[in-house]
């Protein structure tokens, strides 16, 4: 295929994906602002009034770029695992198959549609914090590449779920049993500073941590951790689920007999 | 001469060590109207599912316009499209959708792309149908519109498997005229049917697959040459307890207690109706049993099954 050729199918998946979150937005956007509406009222405003300063912010603004990346990371998986795995299900993922659109732009054109799913609801979520607090930016490029990396991350690891699952069961699975309690333990709500020194350990071997303090490294600039060690994780992250991915495409992995 | 599909050696085995294919050699002419008949688990989708990239290959070669799948799949399936037995479309999705992302994944702009979708969803009758969400279409429409998906890019081979299984009779037979249409403009066809009558109609050239591997390969009036038996139904005026024994003729009663005779190349029909007035069996109507093919397909897997069993195949 030419690269015009290439771009063309690159695009006609992700206005798919676009398409399919777009159409369905009671099921994909309305949840994630509802909640997250919820999650200021009840632990910025009712209970963060009375938590006190956090960080050396009030506790609102420390929670927030936590809950944006935690709205981020799990419609970004969400998007990608669900969409790949109906796919999968209704076998239409062989007008994909039978088409000459090489793996890596399939893999390209999910991961797209993760993150425009993600970064809108990221998008949703910061709109909605202003009705809360007033948010400065500290670090405007850290913000937007750890956002960005961050969703396609996490569109990575949805896509090997997708690939992995046999039943809807598994499609669900990571998300409630991983994804939310590290997304949960990962400094959205608290700083590790408040940790004994065993569970500030142990709090970093999670790469959630990372994500979530790069990103309040940009808006608030501070972070429980090196903001430049968490990109440089999120990339490794990055680099090694794309080339399982890719591997698991080329086998034809559950989708290929 | 330019061959639409090579296949040498073509192999697939499972996990469990079932040997789908078995080495087949099969080549479809550019422009042909091709049959592949088979019973049940012979290995034609297999076959059909390794041509367009739906099941990985153990061995052997593939070529789609001398395009190797090894080494140039995009080249092989630029020129590929396929029907699928199963419906394999998003059911959520219109009609329209369904199509014009189909020709996205082939690299066709969008504007073009509206273009072949309407030009192929009026020709299959769908055209009012193009806002309909795919899960409110008939069965027929389905099937319909997993051949406008497949063509909208102009494949140069089109391959269909099963395409008119649970589809009614009138709607057969207009997809049998779209089909004969498609390939007078010089679009090569390979299908899979269960209605062989279907293969007997529309097909210039059949292979018959067994067990993995081809046990015939030719042309339809080649291999009609060699059913040398035909079997007649005939109504008789009287109902009749037992076939009665026609001297020269074996015969016998069906299910409907008509009396079906079978009447082999070389033998007259009229000593058939001479034999029967001999015996006072008079004959109210009379009409040929099946379709010529469907006999002769019966008998070539029945041998081959006999074959088997005796531990030598019949290879053509």
């Amino acid at each position: 295929m030419t690269i015009q050729a290439l771009w063309i199918a690159f695009q006609t998946i992700v206005l798919r994906e676009i398409r399919r979150f777009t159409r369905i937005w009671p099921q994909t956007l309305l949840p994630p602002a509802v909640t997250m509406t919820l999650y200021f009222i009840i632990f910025g405003n009712l209970i963060g009034s009375r938590i006190g300063d956090m960080g050396g912010y009030d506790y609102m603004q420390f929670i927030v770029p936590g809950l944006i990346m935690m709205a981020v990371i799990t419609n970004s998986y969400a998007n990608v695992v669900s969409s790949f795995f109906s796919m999968k299900f209704q076998r239409s993922i062989e007008e994909l198959l039978v088409s000459p659109v090489p793996n890596w732009t399939i893999l390209a054109g999910y991961v797209a549609g993760g993150m425009a799913r993600g970064l809108s609801i990221g998008l949703i979520v910061t709109l909605l914090s202003l009705a809360f607090t007033q948010l400065s930016i500290h670090n405007l490029p850290m913000v937007v590449i750890t956002v960005f990396l961050t969703s396609a991350l996490f569109s990575l690891g949805g896509f090997i779920n997708a690939m992995l699952a046999t039943k809807f069961d598994d499609i669900s699975i990571v998300p409630t049993f991983v994804l939310t309690p590290l997304t949960y333990l990962g400094g959205v709500f608290y700083s590790i500073d408040l940790l004994p020194a065993f569970w500030q350990g142990a709090s970093m071997i999670n790469p959630i941590l990372y994500m979530v303090n790069g990103f309040r490294y940009g808006i608030l600039g501070v972070s429980d951790v090196n903001p430049f060690i968490s990109l440089g994780m999120i990339v490794v992250f990055i680099v090694l689920l794309a080339a399982v991915a890719l591997r698991m495409l080329a086998r034809g992995k559950g989708i290929r007999h | 001469m330019t061959f639409a599909l090579e296949i040498e050696g073509l192999e697939k085995s499972y996990g469990d060590g079932f040997r789908a294919l078995k080495g087949i050699d099969l080549k479809v002419r550019e422009g042909d109207f091709f049959a592949l008949l088979g019973p049940n688990g012979a290995g034609k989708s297999t076959t059909l599912g390794i041509v367009s990239s739906l099941v990985n290959k153990s061995g052997g070669k593939v070529r789609v316009f001398g395009h190797d799948i090894d080494t140039d799949l995009s080249g092989a399936k630029l020129n590929l499209g396929v029907v699928p037995q199963e419906f394999n479309f998003n059911q959520f999705e219109k009609v329209i959708d369904i199509v014009t992302t189909q020709a996205g994944y082939y690299g066709i702009p969008l504007k073009q792309a509206r273009v072949s979708a309407e030009k192929y969803l009026r020709k299959l009758g769908l055209w009012d149908k193009r806002d309909t969400p795919s899960r409110m279409l008939s069965g027929g429409m389905k099937r319909r519109l997993m051949i406008a998906r497949a063509l909208v890019h102009e494949p140069r081979l089109l391959i269909l498997d099963e395409p008119t299984a649970g589809v009614d009779i009138e709607l057969r037979r207009s997809m049998w005229q779209f089909l004969e249409e498609m390939s007078r403009q010089g679009t090569t066809i390979i299908l899979t049917t269960h209605y062989l009558e279907e293969a007997e109609a529309l097909c210039r050239n059949i292979a018959i697959i067994d067990h993995g591997e081809i046990i015939r390969h030719t042309s339809k009036r080649e291999l009609l040459q060699q059913l040398n038996v035909e079997t007649f139904v005939l109504d008789t005026e009287q109902l009749m307890d037992s076939a009665p024994e026609l001297d020269g003729f074996r015969s016998s009663l069906n299910e409907d207690g008509a009396l079906e005779v079978d009447v082999e190349k070389g033998q007259s029909l009229n000593s058939l109706f001479v034999e029967l007035e001999r015996q006072g069996i008079k004959v109210v109507s009379m009409r040929t049993k099946a379709n010529r093919l469907e006999e002769l397909f019966v008998r070539m897997v029945e041998d081959n099954a006999r074959a088997a069993e005796n531990g030598s195949g019949v290879k053509a």
